[in-house]
């Protein structure tokens, strides 16, 4: 680093300049970690799905219920290990305002929906606090966190569709349990008892809404789907199951272009600021077209005067790039941001290499023309040019 | 110095330095396009949002009134029995029709199933959640929108259907004569409308007395739609149902409901919008702040040069924003038409959160996002422009003269 004093008084010739130039990167990169995330959630976490665990709907649409004796059946089936069951509530918090219909919130068989969602980390004592509490919820920590919820409060939740016998649609909750999870693990859901709900509810006993199936054998997914089905073909609740991942995918094609359209644009934007961005590096290098013929006239060989301006073009998009990819990631860490309707947020680590490399590029790139330039001047024609 | 004085230099300078653009050719190009593709950007994103909420503004009619079952937040969560239903019909402020020619005029009110059902896209071959609407016979009096654009319409009590033209653009196996297959039923399509690009264009409707048996919902409904005799008529409607102790209902303008239907997507997408416009903002500024200050050290001498003449200050301000303000402007223009040239228009289809059912829509970049644009890029150029522009006017002229 003999030559850092040159570095650093070239940054500092033009503070401005370097200033913007830095902040328009760090700006870039920010919008490429958003991309990424935006990406995932759009995508609803298709990367993430469980191989092994399938999901058996009503054929005609989800929202057609099925009845709740399939559990025995579909645990029949060959090549199934488990079955458990989760039904759509749709209740509003406080107001409809407020986001809370975009959390997904059901009734669940509490010990066999946690088996089957190993990736919901629960405290062993809350765990059984929960299955213990009959009102009992188990609510992921995004969620809890929106509403300041603590373990033992009692919540009301308003039901849109749901009564309860004396038909009343006020259902009150305990949080009993708060679970957390990793990248990619939806942690919104609000989670409480079937066998309460099913009790309580004035309509549409001994219905659920779909059923999750863990099978064997990730590679026999294709059989198990088709025997799952043919148990109920011709029944007047005929059945489509598919793989969690598949399912995911097909919410992402429901959304559909307008998903797809925000990502190019977003991948648009980010490219022109990179454009944008190296092309004023490149031209901060040109300006001084001159001065390297002077370092070159006192001896600079021209490998060295290349390795200068490109240390100088990484140095900005390096220290640009990273503070962006850093901020970005804090931002994503800070939850979505349209609060609560996008569950599955996160920065995949494959964007953040991907981010990395792009640093990288960006600083050979936008150094490497004007380096070349420089490194091929010939001294007396630079001279000149003054 | 006089004002016209004043006005003579800083036209002189502004055209000097507006014919030495061409000179900074490349950097100038640069924040012009830099602008631009912000601007179009911004736009494109807004229109999306434009053309989903149009869809679902201009259905329904503030002279129609829609009931549903009180603590319901939409149409798929309503459930109305069937002696409510007549009780609604009976209401007062309810219009009277003949639903056709010839026939004894009856109250225009129609109560109607939603659901939805699997459908493939065109697009993917995916399934997607396309809305069934079950209606009865005033419900064509209630939205004379409809109008049909191929085949006919159903019969009544046969399992036909008619099928909007969104929906059969979108969702594949919805021509007119194909047969679908939903539980034990099957169904066949013999129709298509139009409804000027509203909510209905996106979904399938049939006679809800077929619906009812098909989805098993006995003598339900969800929905009750009734026609007003006039708009003023809604609040006597109104009242009279939410008072009726054998109700326990919510009634709400027909319009104002499916307006507020999209209110997920839409804040959703405006808030995108939001965010991409500050941080693009942020780096459109900055690509201009770099120009700009290329611009005004490319122009030293020059700018010395009058400042010696005995131009003002002032002068050098004005004309160094002047040519910021033209670039940005420039831009600004270009990529609001880049973007109504590329997106108006264009046809799509999504899930609407509120609904769990698809919406199809036209992007729709309308004549305030164009000027929303072209404002957004003018600010950029001002904030852009200032500092260089500070800078170039504080430059002392011996040293810049000097420095050339």
């Amino acid at each position: 680093m003999r030559f850092w004093p040159l570095l650093w008084g070239n940054f500092k010739r033009h503070k401005a300049r370097t200033i913007f130039t830095l902040l328009s990167i760090v700006v870039a990169f920010v919008l490429f970690a958003y991309l990424a995330a935006v990406k995932v959630a759009f995508s609803a976490g298709v990367d993430v799905a469980g191989a092994d665990r399938l999901f058996t709907t009503h054929k005609t649409s989800i929202i057609q219920p099925l009845p709740a004796s399939y559990k025995d059946e579909i645990a029949r089936v060959p090549g199934v290990v488990a079955v458990t069951h989760a039904t759509w509530f749709g209740g509003i918090y406080q107001n409809a305002n407020k986001g809370f219909q975009g959390v997904f919130q059901g009734p669940v068989e509490p010990e066999a929906y946690l088996t089957m969602y190993p990736e919901f980390k629960v405290p062993e004592d809350q765990r059984r606090a929960w299955k213990d509490d009959r009102e009992g919820v188990l609510v992921g920590i995004t969620t809890a966190k929106r509403y300041g919820w603590k373990i033992g409060d009692r919540v009301p939740i308003q039901g849109t569709f749901w009564r309860k016998k004396d038909g009343s649609n006020l259902w009150e909750f305990n949080i009993r349990g708060i679970y957390t999870g990793g990248k990619g693990v939806d942690t919104t859901q609000f989670l409480f008892h079937y066998d309460y709900f099913d009790e309580a509810r004035q309509i549409g006993q001994g219905i659920v809404g779909w059923y999750i199936v863990r099978i064997a054998d990730p590679a026999k997914v294709a059989e198990v789907c088709k025997r799952i089905d043919a148990a109920f073909e011709n029944s007047p609740a005929e059945t489509k199951t598919v793989t969690e991942k598949a399912l995911a995918q097909g919410f992402a094609d429901q959304i559909g272009d307008v998903g797809a359209i925000i990502q190019w644009i977003l991948a648009a934007v980010f490219f022109t600021l990179l454009l944008v961005t190296g092309n004023t590096i490149a031209q901060s290098v040109r300006e001084r077209t001159s001065e390297l013929a002077v370092l070159k006239t006192v001896g600079f060989s021209n490998a060295r005067t290349l390795s200068l301006v490109l240390a100088e073009s990484s140095l900005l998009a390096l220290l640009g790039g990273g503070i962006g990819l850093t901020l970005g990631a804090m931002a994503i860490a800070g939850g979505d941001p349209t609060g609560g309707f996008l569950p599955i947020f996160y920065f995949p680590t494959r964007d953040i290499v991907t981010g990395v490399i792009v640093v990288v590029l960006l600083g050979i790139v936008s150094g490497i023309l004007p380096a070349l330039q420089a490194m091929r001047l010939r001294i007396v024609d630079a001279l000149r040019r003054v | 110095m006089s004002p016209m004085n004043w006005l003579a230099q800083v036209g002189a300078i502004t055209a000097t330095a507006i014919r030495t653009i061409p000179q900074r050719r490349g950097a100038s190009l640069a924040t012009i396009a830099g602008i631009a593709g912000v601007v179009a950007v911004l736009v494109a994103v807004l229109s999306i949002g434009e053309g989903f909420r149009k869809a679902l503004t201009t259905a329904g009619s503030p002279q129609n009134a829609l009931v549903l079952r009180s603590g319901s937040d939409s149409e798929m969560m309503s459930l109305m029995l069937g002696d409510s239903v007549e009780i609604v019909a009976q209401a007062p402020g309810v219009a009277r029709g003949s639903i056709a020619k010839g026939e004894a005029p009856v109250p225009l009110s129609s109560a109607e199933l939603f659901v939805v059902v699997d459908v493939p896209k065109r697009s993917t071959g995916t399934p997607a959640n396309v809305p069934l609407r079950g209606v009865q016979p005033a419900a064509f009096a209630i939205r004379p929108e409809l109008s049909i654009t191929s085949g006919r319409t159903f019969e009544w009590g046969r399992n036909e259907i008619l099928v909007g033209a969104g929906a059969m653009r979108q969702f594949r196996g919805l021509d007119v004569g194909s047969r679908l297959k939903w539980g034990q039923n099957e169904w066949t399509v013999v129709g298509t409308f139009s409804a000027n690009g509203a909510l209905w264009e996106s979904e399938m409707w049939t006679d809800a007395r077929v619906l009812q048996p098909a989805y098993r919902r006995g003598n339900s409904f969800q929905t009750v739609v009734a026609r007003l005799e006039s708009p003023e008529a809604f609040d006597r409607f109104k009242d009279a149902l939410t008072r009726d102790p054998r109700l326990d209902v919510q009634v709400q303008r027909e319009s104002e409901f499916f307006g507020n239907q999209g209110r997920t997507l839409h804040a959703i997408i405006r808030q995108l919008g939001f965010l991409l416009a500050v941080l693009m903002g942020i780096g459109a500024v900055f690509g201009a702040l770099n120009t700009m200050y290329s611009a005004v050290a490319a122009r030293t001498r020059e700018v010395a040069t009058l400042r010696a003449l005995g131009f003002g200050p002032a002068a050098v301000v004005v004309s160094v924003m002047a040519e910021s303000l033209m670039l940005a402007a420039a831009g600004g223009i270009l990529g609001a038409l880049g973007a109504w040239a590329f997106f108006d228009g264009y046809r799509t289809s999504t899930l609407n959160f509120d609904t769990f059912s698809q919406v199809t829509f036209s992007f729709d970049v309308t004549a305030a996002l164009l000027i929303q644009g072209v404002v957004f890029a003018i600010v950029l150029g001002l904030a852009g422009g200032l500092f260089p522009a500070i800078r170039a006017a504080r430059l002392p002229v011996t040293a810049a003269l000097r420095e050339a």
